[in-house]
């Protein structure tokens, strides 16, 4: 009989983990990649919690995952420090062994109309979107490599595919997402290893909350997703079920694109 | 760490390259990657059984600069000293 303090039921996993390593979730103390890195979780992954700046977020989100059952380490610094990423990916290793499964997720907005987009606005959001997947990539490939398996899912936006007026930088990003994952894709499938991204269009998070009235008009479900609805499309893309789903970008938008 | 005797890097070393798909007795000094079809994608996985096993770290223009099998053991087994 499981006593109170061990009470929480643990989470059904929907596609077990089948290999020994570990799942790597950058921006992941809220929102999508919370939600991801919680259904990774589920699944069986350890899991790193990657955070910028809201250490007590993560820790939360670490101690929800542990709670019931599951394991995770936070790993606090910002994904454009190059030395802090490499040591966060060493740091698992370490832990839990190689990280098989990559979840670029974490992302900044910087909006403006494209005359009032700084330089600083641009630099800051193409090197946290893009630059730093790209880097974590990079990083995560060579172990995938040995291991004959590897999972990489980054999380790109609508935006990446449709115009969304005021996010010129945000959108080249995400578009930039976009072309890496395919070109990454095709480089080494032939190693068990798949590259494929995440198109989520409008959803609740604290990213998006001074979004909302007018671009839901232009969603065919006349509602916001929700984070879960993101995490349980890469969770899939992290499964087995998903080995011959490589250099695919899963919209996530409620028609948004369609 | 494994041991760095030139002999156990040129025995780790074609024991690589095998496991890419060529038959073990092909991996000979002189046969070129091209000759075994080990493309690119192969020769970083090398780069990172040499990295991990022996400490050596070959970059991309390293990994351009090798032809044949002996070129890679010949690189280790200086960069490994």
């Amino acid at each position: 009989m499981p006593d109170a303090l061990t009470a929480a039921a643990a989470p059904t996993p929907l596609y077990p983990r089948t290999r020994e390593g570990c799942a790597f979730v950058t921006g992941a103390s809220r929102g999508i990649g919370a939600a991801i890195a919680r259904a990774l979780a589920a699944d069986g992954w350890p899991v790193g919690i990657g955070y910028n700046a809201s250490h007590e977020a993560a820790a939360a989100v670490v101690s929800e995952i542990e709670a019931v059952g599951g394991q995770a380490l936070a790993l606090g610094g910002d994904v454009i420090d190059r030395e802090r990423a490499d040591a966060h990916f060493s740091a698992l290793e370490q832990r839990f062994g190689p990280v098989l499964a990559l979840v670029n997720n974490a992302g900044v907005r910087a909006d403006g109309l494209s005359p009032q987009i700084t330089d600083a606005d641009w630099d800051l959001v193409l090197d946290t979107n893009l630059t730093a997947a790209f880097r974590a990539t990079r990083r995560a490939i060579p172990p995938m490599l040995r291991e004959r398996f590897g999972r990489i899912v980054n999380v790109a936006s609508v935006v990446g595919i449709r115009a969304n007026p005021g996010q010129a930088n945000y959108a080249a990003s995400k578009a930039g997402v976009i072309a890496m994952t395919k070109t990454v894709a095709a480089e080494v499938a032939r190693r068990g290893i798949t590259v494929n991204a995440v198109a989520p269009g409008l959803i609740a998070t604290d990213m998006t909350a001074d979004l909302g009235g007018d671009l839901l008009s232009a969603v065919p479900a006349r509602r916001a997703g929700t984070p879960e609805e993101v995490a349980a499309c890469a969770r899939f893309l992290v499964s087995d079920a998903a080995s011959y789903v490589t250099g695919a970008v899963l919209t996530v938008d409620g028609g948004m694109s369609a | 760490m494994s041991t760095t005797t030139p002999e156990a890097v040129e025995s780790r070393i074609v024991e690589a390259l095998s496991s890419f798909g060529p038959d073990v007795d092909q991996v000979t000094r002189e046969a070129t990657f091209e000759q075994l079809d080990i493309d690119s994608l192969d020769l970083v996985e090398l780069a990172q059984i040499v990295e991990d096993e022996y400490g050596v770290e070959l970059k991309g223009d390293d990994m351009k600069a090798l032809k044949t099998v002996g070129d890679a053991i010949d690189l280790v087994v200086a960069r490994a000293r």
